[in-house]
């Protein structure tokens, strides 16, 4: 019946497919970054849960075996494309466990390379990185100083 | 001896802290970098005061694996770090503390660079 307005008519058209369209989707998107980087902790605890249990190290040892790990799967996924996929579907649940660390140095690392290895590789591979690190090691000095000089 | 329970601790505090950062990207503007940088300096700040360290000891890797818990590991790294040697641990505990991470994700940051090509968008 209403085929003819529905080509003809856009104000028509948006009014339908915003009726039609989903709800918003914010619930989903929180579910699915919740569920992921869930996940993606309970892979950390399992890596850890080897490494003191089986392996006999450390629990400091165990906590870096885990984030070595991690960041090397994400390595792996991210070369292969399937990081990618992963985080549009996740977002932040792969974005702020270290997983995204490691993907914010390797995403870059692939795609300038061929802007050459010093500048190109070497150089964007801190692009995302390097304001973490600083910013991080940096509140940590100040932290240390602070620490040092006025607490202990 | 596996302890059903710390996995589903890790598991909602893991997954509630990333939804703070799916709540960041959804309702402001901040680009995922500048929620990074945030998560990272609330981890240091949030450990110093002294209420991070409860929470990884409550939800392990939950609270550990994200940028959160890098902050808190450098911040923990500095203060063991000037309990053992002085003011020189403020500069040496950090880094020393989030070694094995960095350094894999440089190295295989790297390599994947060197074997991989970019994937078209």
């Amino acid at each position: 019946m209403d085929k003819q307005r529905i080509h003809t008519d856009p104000k028509h058209y948006s009014w339908l497919t915003e009726r039609f369209s989903p709800p918003s989707p914010v619930a989903p998107c929180l579910l699915r970054s919740f569920w992921v980087g869930g996940l993606i902790c309970v892979l950390a605890q399992l890596i850890t849960d080897t490494g003191t249990c089986w392996l006999k190290m450390t629990a400091r040892d165990a906590s870096s075996l885990s984030s070595i790990v991690l960041v090397f799967l994400t390595a792996l996924l991210t070369g292969l494309g399937v990081f990618d996929k992963l985080g549009k579907y996740a977002g932040a649940g792969t974005f702020v466990p270290i997983t995204g660390f490691a993907n914010a140095m390797v995403s870059p690392a692939l795609e300038f390379r061929r802007e050459g290895l010093v500048l190109g590789l070497g150089a964007k591979l801190f692009s995302i990185a390097g304001p973490v690190l600083v910013y991080g090691v940096g509140s940590s000095v100040v932290y240390g100083l602070i620490y040092a000089l006025f607490i202990r | 001896m596996f302890d059903w329970l710390m996995y589903v601790k890790v598991f909602l505090v893991g997954g509630a802290i990333c939804t703070v950062g799916e709540l960041l990207v959804i309702f402001t503007k901040i680009t995922p970098a500048r929620i990074l940088v945030c998560f990272i300096i609330t981890g240091v700040v949030l450990s110093a005061v002294g209420l991070y360290g409860p929470l990884a000891a409550f939800a392990g890797a939950g609270a550990t694996t994200p940028l959160t818990g890098f902050g808190h590991a450098l911040c923990q790294g500095v203060k063991h770090a000037v309990e053992e040697s002085g003011l020189i641990g403020a500069f040496t505990g950090g880094l020393s503390a989030t070694a094995g991470g960095i350094a894999a994700a440089v190295f295989f940051g790297a390599l994947a660079g060197f074997l991989f090509k970019p994937h078209s968008k």
